[in-house]
């Protein structure tokens, strides 16, 4: 083995190759020859670092240096100066925003200071193409143990049981209870399945695809041991198509994990088989759900269907499956790797772990970020996330999605677990952590959601189909200015119908966004209805065009171009709309010289 | 439902329909082949007009109302063609809040189409997509397989007039 003196880690999750990340690799290498150095400098591309918003992002190792905002034209600097000179490149390091300061290395920074990583151990620290660096960090470890010692499948599912590790899709369903389950469930024919859900359906939520894209190795390993211990010999990973870095690598992670004989006929010489197979979704929010998801895998229209029977008794194929989501195997060969105790020891009594979230919206610093349970809504976005950009007020936070619901500002000190959430109306989800600020809209908000699930309902049973497309139409008119006074009732008695009769958790819980923003701001609500105004300014059929009379100055270049003459006033005096006239086309504000004209 | 019936008449090659037959060759029997199938049918017509439809149903020897109906289920199976640059611009909660309604109306203005269609010329098609998971550099749009992120509305015309 060649050893190198220095480690250029290259960021190509989707964030950063989305702004270069691979052309910054190749002009690195290129550099790297040319400087005659490329056998003592490795280049290494890896999964996400987190820090999105930063991106692309390089480290480089001993130094722990962290570059952030890297275009290839740096490269040059970083080569001479960083890898031939060890002057480390001040311009290029990440800033902390709030001190001023320069830290060297992510660990310095408040972003990692306050996370935990567990499902994220692997990410941005080796490379996901190559399974040795898996291995290096005691990859198939866990899966070479219990194989090799004969552990018995019901002392890996105690383990799991023990370690309380509770589903990360977003249920929070107990995982070693599943696995039980679905071990003690009888098949006809002796054929059992594992399934991992990658369907990460969620929009703004990409903690399933970071862990695929940075450590596939760390989900295929955990789904050979499920296999092992509820009696599977075969596996599907339902991937979503619109992930294509995500399928790569998995495929590559599968190639070599046969390869190695990680995955195939008598893995470790020890008679037991296991296999996976990548099954593309085709994109279709509903099969996120899981009984939708293996009538997917089966070939059909991804149409849940009532549950009993679960899947763990009747799933894939109508055999035993055994379904849990990316970031939940992510955490099973740590536990196994750790001990249960070790992992039931961080975060609270009832959500052991820590939770990884995809912080985006308003927010500075938008990215990955893995924390203990029970870490506060405050840490994750003060200290960890820097804050709305632009010293806009902290509005609320959506978690989970179209399923889920809001935290206003109010509760920002709750615990992030699953029952805090809960609690306040709102749910875990799988991750998404949707920050707002002062100009966004809740009533807008809840109707992007509504546009979501009802674009997105499969249409099987009629309180979704319909139900969706009702409530849509109620939020539309009142974003309109029709809203009528009767319409909150109405609201909540069809999401009272919803929740309790339609088919699947996505009828279910699409009332979701918009009971959550009516009860912690009901005050927005009535202002669309009863006096046809959004008070965050979104809404454009609310919105009115107002002349400041302080900044006035009466110059007439308004009055002059608007076309419908609704601007008056004599010359050198402040001027004024007449709003029943103005037909919002903003040509005004476009002509105003003195900023005197405002939306509102 | 889209427009599920293209007016573009096909114009598959001999040599596109033998690469389908060689999949669905290869899928045959497999529980659960039909999507597989379709994925790999629209990567070599580039979408899934009725007489590929037809080919699958006969060729894995399934109802053809079945293939029409997974193929319209999921919102990546394309029943009409698409535009030489395919444009998605991300309509994610991420992106929504930083204002992609905005970009989506920029881009409509300037290509004057409207989500799901196709310029007269069939240079452009405009899409608005889920989450492409580029919340970091949220709004994002992708041309191609070109991405651009932190975009404002009036980048766009530039960004657009670059692709001829």
């Amino acid at each position: 083995m060649n050893l190198v003196r220095s480690h250029i880690l290259v960021c190509t999750g989707t964030g950063c190759s989305s702004s270069n990340s691979l052309k910054i690799i190749d002009a690195f290498e290129e550099e790297l020859r040319l400087q005659e150095m490329d056998r003592e400098v490795k280049v290494i591309k890896t999964g996400c670092f987190g820090l999105c918003a930063m991106g692309p992002i390089v480290m480089i190792y001993p130094e722990g240096a962290c570059y952030t905002r890297v275009s290839p034209a740096d490269v040059k600097e970083i080569v001479s100066e960083h890898i031939v000179k060890g002057r480390i490149v001040q311009r290029l390091l990440h800033m902390e925003s709030d001190e001023g300061g320069t830290a060297t290395s992510l660990s310095d920074t408040t972003f990692y200071k306050h996370q935990y990583r567990i499902a994220l151990r692997n990410c941005g620290v080796i490379n996901p193409e190559d399974i040795d660096e898996y291995i290096g960090v005691d990859g198939y470890a866990a899966l070479g143990r219990i194989l090799t010692e004969k552990v018995p499948p019901q002392k890996v599912i105690d383990d799991i049981k023990a370690s309380g590790l509770r589903g990360r899709g977003g249920a929070g369903f107990s995982t070693g209870m599943k696995w039980q389950f679905t071990a003690d469930a009888k098949a006809p024919d002796g054929v059992k399945y594992v399934a991992c859900n990658a369907d990460e359906g969620d929009p703004g939520a990409f903690m399933d695809r970071s862990v695929l894209e940075g450590d596939p190795h760390s989900v295929i390993e955990a789904m050979a041991i499920a296999g092992y211990a509820v009696g599977a010999h075969q596996g599907y990973i339902y991937v979503r198509a619109e992930y294509p870095i995500a399928v790569k690598r998995l495929e590559i992670a599968i190639g070599q994990a046969r390869e190695y004989g990680l995955l195939g006929k008598d893995i470790f010489g020890s008679g037991f088989d296991f296999d996976l197979e990548l099954r593309l979704g085709a994109g279709a929010f509903v099969c996120g759900e899981e009984t939708a998801l293996m009538t997917s895998i089966e070939g059909h229209r991804g149409e849940p269907r009532p549950r009993p029977p679960f899947p763990a008794v009747k799933g894939l194929f109508a055999r035993p499956t055994l379904l849990n989501n990316v970031e939940t195997y992510a955490n099973i060969t740590w536990i196994l790797n750790n001990g249960p105790e070790q992992y039931a020891a961080i975060g609270t009594k009832g959500s052991t772990g820590t939770k990884v979230f995809a912080l985006g919206g308003k927010i500075t610093n938008t990215g990955l970020v893995e924390v203990p349970m029970g870490t506060t809504l405050r840490t994750i976005i003060e200290d960890i996330g820097g804050g709305c950009p632009g010293g806009k007020k902290f509005k609320a936070a959506q978690t989970g999605g179209p399923s889920g619901g809001c935290i206003p500002a109010s509760l920002i000190d709750t615990p992030i677990d699953y029952e805090s959430l809960s609690a306040i109306g709102s749910m875990m989800g799988s991750g998404g952590l949707i920050v707002m600020d002062e100009d966004t809209c809740m009533v807008d908000i809840a109707k992007f959601y509504l546009e979501f699930t009802a674009d997105e309902s499969c249409g099987k049973c009629n309180p979704c189909r319909i139900g969706t497309k009702r409530l849509l139409e109620i939020l539309t008119r009142i974003t309109e200015g029709k809203g009528r006074p009767e319409d909150i009732q109405r609201i909540r008695d069809l999401a009272e119908y919803m929740q309790a009769s339609s088919l699947c958790a996505l009828g279910q819980s699409a009332p979701n966004p918009i009971l959550s923003t009516m009860n912690h701001f009901l005050d927005e609500y009535e202002a669309h209805i009863n006096e046809k105004h959004c008070p965050a300014g979104v809404c454009k059929s609310l919105l009115n065009y107002y002349i400041l009379t302080d900044k006035c100055r009466g110059c007439t270049l308004c009055a002059r171009n608007c076309p419908v003459q609704a601007i008056s006033g004599s010359v050198k005096s402040p001027h004024i709309i007449d709003t029943a006239m103005c037909i919002k086309c903003g040509q005004c504000i476009a002509h105003c010289k003195f900023g005197a004209i405002i939306k509102k | 439902m889209p427009n599920c019936k293209t007016v573009i008449p096909y114009a598959g090659t001999p040599e596109q329909e033998a690469r389908l037959q060689a999949v669905i060759a290869a899928h045959k029997g497999q529980p659960g082949a039909t999507m597989p199938v379709l994925q790999q049918a629209q990567e070599i017509f580039g979408y899934l007009p009725e007489e590929v439809q037809i080919m699958v149903a006969e060729g894995l020897d399934i109802p053809l109302s079945e293939v029409y109906g997974v193929a319209s289920f999921y919102a990546q199976f394309a029943m009409n063609p698409k535009g030489k640059y395919q444009i998605s611009v991300c309509l994610g909660t991420a992106c929504y809040v930083k204002g992609a309604a905005d970009i989506l109306s920029a881009v409509e203005e300037h290509l004057h189409i409207k989500p799901g269609s196709i310029t007269p010329d069939g240079k452009f098609s405009l899409d608005a997509c889920r989450c492409v998971g580029a919340c970091g550099l949220a709004p994002v749009m992708m041309v191609g397989n070109d991405v651009y992120g932190r975009l404002t509305p009036d980048q766009i015309p530039g960004i657009l007039d670059k692709y001829e």
